[in-house]
């Protein structure tokens, strides 16, 4: 397997004359944790759906797994696993229904949907809920759900889109806890969030602004040659600067 | 005068018993932060306040108002952002605000300053004109906050109003929320973010629907029967392992990039040494700090305070 | 084409419409709602019909006659003064839903042993109640007649005359537009619904970054709707023929295969609409804009085509309820073959191969539009 999981030349995204990602260049390696950090509408999302398949980049190169996003976008989706930024399982479904579902689209066999099913449904802790409905389950357990969801073909490369936002303290490490575990196991696990403290929990996070890529490092140095504590004073600081945009560009 | 009063509320769904009599009482122009994991119920006890739901029992008075007899004169002098508010997508920016103002028949001349004020916090000024359909996700839900604070209400509802909103423009909403109280404004507030517990006069711990603490962030955190330490500096999972051996250690949670450890005594500095050299830890550094909100949060979870 | 994709899509959307309490009253209640509408509420029964008289006889036995028609609890009679050029008016300003004409001579003609004739002038808007009428008059006259042949006076007959729908269209017209205005409702609406709404809430997206193909969505999605449109055209014909009693003279595999052609033409309307439109109201007012109006009005259901405008009759061809309200109504009342059915189908056929095209080539596999 390649070492390179997911790499961006110049990749740009604009919508009319609006450029929400611009000139974007990473290099994310295989069983890394890497962090995508920025304000509200700096381009996150919009850059996460480029390297899925979901949009495609005005400008620029990508590459995810290997393969090209412009020519290649089915063999990406084989590679990826992907948690949206809002919330993405079936709330009328019951807990297993959904898990088959996701299954199914995958194309995986019943044998195997149940196998992974047990296995899912026995690390969320929910063995006595599976017959109950999705809505009714509280988010943190929601949220770990719809990441096992997402990994049931069992994929080298994982997106997650603001996997934790709303969650509770617990929920939260309890979901990053599952996270470790897949990069242990070589995962690749590209995340975004506005919890700082999970910043810290990356191998390495990129922060962006206006569209733009203005840091990119692991936590420790980023403390270190921004001159603070944590990444929370890191992140304001970086994000106050002032912002290079000039005004409307609709 | 007490501004809000609920007295022993309860209520359930099917099986789940979402609230097992709660009571809390705030006052007027007071901050209040409802604090819990998710599923504890707040967003069932915020919505009673509202009069969206009526509890299987006790009463809830907003004002002086009942909230089973006083549904219209409540909602007249109350506002309410729930959980997910969504906006009308088709509408721009400034259309909705306007929208919005015009709904709650703000003056027309106290217009530009509040929406100056809430265009600073949300930074979606550039934006006016963009479809709230095209915003991004956190975009959605500062133009949604803008929109619920638009007017001001005699008392404010707010059920997580920051999900998903970035730190700076969290600060910066609180400020508003701070700006509004100093106004007369009763404000309650759920959230998942314990940064923000302190930001409130009081706040109320939820857990399985009943409240476990309440007061203000400092009361809450000085009743925290243990001393905590931030330790960093080396391998925090091999010395997380290692302390979970050690009968002195009552919690350990990890914090970014440190670990935080409550003990019922102070360890001694020998005691230290002794842990950093045992467990193979050279580079270990200890102090001890004041326990946070998450502290205390997380310690009711695990049970280490029952 | 992957049928275990094709199966997650389909089981899915089986649970949503199950547990969608507001689907299953469109699916279920919706077919005997709408044959209640048409078939009951067109034929509630009837009482006090006004009858306007006209008598231009005014003799003994013209009065004799009216008494009966007094006498009817059916009727409700009142003589009519105004102008022959404004008879109509009656029946417009619904004063009247019938005229009895009795003409001069009525009683001289009887009695001087000719054969005599009264007129009955009905208002056929509402078929049923037409019929009926009909009927009524027929016994009222023929009881009339019995009385009188005992005494010297020939019988006379009963010139009916039907007016705004000559040919008395009821049950056996009504049910075939029904089924067409259902299944268009299930096919196009739903349809064009569920996949909206995915892509409202978000989890569209979700489907999307999995390897499936555009047409793997579509058949999965289109499946459980298919079988509903069968399950409720089933119903209403059942309905129709027991208790509407519409006959059937033609092949109930016949009918069965093109229902099926019919439901396939109105599904790829549903997804067409659905790639156009972004939310579920939009989708909702141009299936009602695009689909069900067309149906209502211009399939020649309720208004015959041939005296439309031109311009109507051109849009008309366009209408796949136009030709599917022809065969179903040619297999139930005249047993048709295929042959003879063969231009509908074509048709039919034409539009469903080119909307699904349209179709499949633009749902996208990615948010872009
Ligand atoms: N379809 C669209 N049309 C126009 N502008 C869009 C569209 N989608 C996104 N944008 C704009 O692109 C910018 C980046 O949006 P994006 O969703 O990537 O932000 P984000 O970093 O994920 O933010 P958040 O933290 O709030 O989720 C925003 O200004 C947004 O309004
Ligand atoms: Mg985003």
């Amino acid at each position: 397997m390649n070492e390179i999981a997911v790499q961006t030349q110049n990749l740009t995204r604009r919508f009319g004359k609006f450029t929400a990602v611009d000139r974007l260049t990473i290099t994310v390696s295989r069983g890394e944790i890497f962090g995508f950090l920025g304000a509200n509408g700096a381009g996150k999302t919009t850059a996460i759906r480029m390297l899925c398949g979901l949009l495609l980049p005005s400008e620029g190169e990508a590459t995810v797994a290997g393969f090209d996003v412009y020519k290649s976008s089915e063999a990406i989706k084989k590679n990826i696993g992907y948690m949206s930024q809002r919330f993405s399982l079936y709330d009328d479904l019951t807990i297993s229904e959904n898990i088959d579902f996701f299954g199914g689209v995958y194309g995986l066999s019943p044998a195997l949907i149940e196998e992974r099913k047990e296995a899912l449904i026995e690390q969320v802790g929910l063995g006595d809920f599976r017959k109950r409905l999705t809505r009714d389950l509280p988010l943190g357990f929601k949220q770990r759900l719809a990441l096992g969801s997402a990994m049931l073909h069992d994929p080298p490369i994982i997106f997650l889109d603001e996997p934790t936002s709303g969650v509770d303290p617990r929920a939260r490490r309890e979901f990053w806890s599952i996270i470790n575990e897949l990069a242990a196991a070589g995962k690749t696990v590209f995340v975004t969030t506005h919890f700082m403290d999970e910043a810290e929990y990356c191998h390495r996070v990129s922060i962006m602004r206006a569209g733009k890529l203005i840091a990119l490092d692991s936590p420790g140095k980023l403390k270190e040659s921004y001159g603070r504590n944590n990444m929370q004073d890191v992140f304001v600081a970086l994000v106050n600067d002032e912002d290079p945009r000039p005004e409307e560009q609709l | 005068m007490h501004h809000l009063i609920v007295d022993n509320v309860a209520k359930t769904y099917g099986e789940t018993r979402a609230l097992k009599g709660v009571s809390l009482a705030v006052e007027k122009g007071e901050l209040f932060g409802l604090i819990g994991p998710d599923g504890a119920g707040k967003t069932t006890l915020l919505r009673s306040i509202c009069t969206l739901l009526v509890p299987d029992s006790g009463s809830i008075t907003v004002a002086g108002l009942d909230i089973s007899r006083d549904v219209p004169a409540i909602r007249a002098i109350l506002g309410y952002m729930p959980q997910r508010f969504s906006l009308y997508q088709d509408l721009s920016v400034a259309q909705n605000l306007r929208f919005f103002a015009d709904l709650f028949q703000v003056p027309k001349h106290e217009r530009p300053e509040r929406l100056a004020r809430l265009y600073h916090f949300s930074r979606l000024e550039p934006f006016k004109s963009r479809l709230a359909g095209n915003l991004s996700g956190g975009m959605k839900q500062k133009l949604a906050l803008s929109c619920a604070l638009i007017h001001t209400p005699e008392i404010l509802v707010l059920d997580e109003p920051t999900f998903g909103v970035d730190p700076v423009s969290r600060q910066e909403f609180w400020e508003i929320l701070h700006q509004i109280r100093a106004g007369g404004t009763t404000i309650v507030v759920s959230t998942a973010y314990m940064d923000e517990a302190d930001q409130c006069d009081r706040i109320a711990l939820f857990f399985e629907g009943e409240i476990a603490a309440m007061g203000s962030p400092a009361a809450v955190k000085g009743a925290f029967p243990y001393r905590v330490y931030r330790l960093s500096g080396t391998a925090l999972q091999d010395l997380k392992t290692f302390l979970e051996g050690q009968p002195e250690v009552r919690g350990i949670q990890l914090f970014g990039d440190a670990l935080h450890v409550s003990f019922s005594e102070k360890p001694s500095p020998e005691t230290w040494r002794e842990w950093a050299r045992r467990g193979g830890f050279p580079g270990l550094r200890w102090e001890e700090i004041s326990p946070s909100i998450e502290d205390v949060f997380l310690a009711h979870m695990a049970g280490e305070t029952a | 084409m992957n049928p275990r994709r094709v199966a997650a899509i389909s089981a899915k959307e089986f649970i949503h419409i199950i547990r969608d309490p507001r689907t299953l009253l469109i699916i279920f209640i919706m077919p005997v709602l709408l044959l209640m509408m048409f078939g009951y509420a067109f034929n509630l029964e009837i009482q006090d019909v006004r009858v306007a008289v006209i008598d231009d006889d005014n003799s003994a036995l013209s009065r004799q006659l009216i008494e009966r028609f007094e006498g009817s609890p059916f009727f409700t009679v009142f003589h009519y003064q105004g102008s022959r050029e404004d008879l109509e008016t009656l029946f417009l300003e619904r004063d009247a839903r019938a005229i009895l004409s009795i003409p001069e001579n009525f009683a001289a003609t009887l009695i001087g042993k000719h054969p005599a004739g009264i007129q009955v002038i009905i208002d056929a808007t509402d078929p049923n109640a037409a019929t009926s009428i009909n009927n009524y008059c027929r016994q009222i006259v023929t009881d009339f007649n019995a009385g009188l042949s005992g005494g010297a006076a020939m019988p006379f007959t009963l010139e009916s005359n039907i007016w705004y729908n000559p040919e008395m269209r009821s049950a056996p017209f009504f049910v075939p537009g029904i089924l067409a205005l259902l299944l268009i409702m299930i096919s196009a609406l739903l349809t064009s619904i569920t996949i909206t709404r995915e892509k409202e809430s978000g989890t569209l997206e979700q489907i999307l970054v999995s390897p499936i193909r555009p047409g793997e969505i579509i058949i999965g999605k289109v499946l459980p709707y298919i079988l509903i449109a069968f399950l409720d055209g089933s119903m209403i014909l059942i309905l129709g023929v027991t208790v509407f009693k519409v006959p059937f003279v033609g092949s109930l595999f016949l009918l069965a295969l093109l229902m099926a052609l019919f439901v396939l033409t109105a599904l790829s309307l549903g997804l067409i609409l659905s790639t156009i439109a972004s939310t579920q109201q939009v989708a909702m007012m141009l299936a009602f804009v695009l689909t069900l109006l067309p149906t209502l009005l211009l399939s020649g259901f309720i208004f015959p085509l041939a005296s439309m405008p031109l311009p109507l009759q051109l849009i008309s061809t366009i209408v796949p309820a136009k030709y599917f309200l022809v065969i179903v109504r040619g297999i139930l009342l005249k047993g048709n073959t295929i042959a003879e059915l063969l231009v509908q189908v074509l048709w039919l056929a034409g539009m469903s191969v080119v909307l699904l095209t349209i179709s499949w080539r633009k749902f996208s596999t990615n948010l872009e539009r």
